[in-house]
């Protein structure tokens, strides 16, 4: 049976993957993470960038209408973590403080809510964003 | 400014966790939307049962 070399994970054979190694194999990774989606749209899977996107900003954009704090300073070590996710929104994070946006304290359990909403979006990019770099370097079959 | 319910809230994020889930972790369509139903059962269903077992402590 032919196999063909976009499937270099799935052929297991060591010549494979030199296909997907050619240009600069940390774009879709990069991308991916300052635009949610933009790692897979650079690879060719529109469908999965687009419900990839949706949901992430969708999230982002939920957690702030909910009056999520955005994490702009590092005081303690849950500030710390809060804002290391907050950071894997990429531009969303970067835009939105540029726009005075999640700067309110939080004083609702709504408020709350969106918080960990915003949070978990940036984590959930991360996620995508890796797989996208997986996705280019082979380690994904498809 | 939306205040959704304390279970909107639980749906909407099991529901956009699920479709990240379900895309990154498995490799076909088919087992990204299985993966992805599972988790989404799983978010949900776990939150409706630590909820009545905190009403029931909490009595």
């Amino acid at each position: 049976m032919a196999t063909t070399p976009n499937k270099p994970a799935a052929a297991g054979k060591p010549d494979a993957g030199k296909q997907s190694q050619k240009g600069f194999v940390y774009l879709p990774l990069i991308a991916g993470w300052l635009v949610p989606g933009a790692g897979h749209f650079l690879l060719g899977k529109w469908i999965r960038g687009t419900l990839l996107a949706v949901s992430i900003i969708a999230m982002f954009v939920l957690g702030l209408a909910m009056q999520g704090k955005l994490y702009t300073s590092a005081q303690d070590i849950l500030d710390m973590l809060g804002m290391a996710g907050d950071l894997g929104n990429g531009l969303l994070f970067f835009v939105s403080r540029a726009m005075g946006l999640g700067g309110q304290p939080v004083e609702t359990t709504v408020a709350d809510y969106g918080t960990k909403f915003i949070v978990v979006a940036g984590l959930l990019n991360i996620i995508a964003a890796v797989d996208a770099h997986n996705l280019r370097t082979g380690r994904k079959a498809s | 400014m939306i205040h959704p319910s304390h279970f909107a809230a639980v749906v909407l994020f099991s529901l956009f966790a699920s479709t990240v889930f379900g895309i990154t972790m498995r490799d076909t369509p088919r087992r990204m939307v299985r993966y992805g139903a599972y988790c989404f059962i799983l978010f949900v269903g776990s939150a409706i049962v630590l909820s009545w077992v905190m009403f029931v402590i909490a009595r």
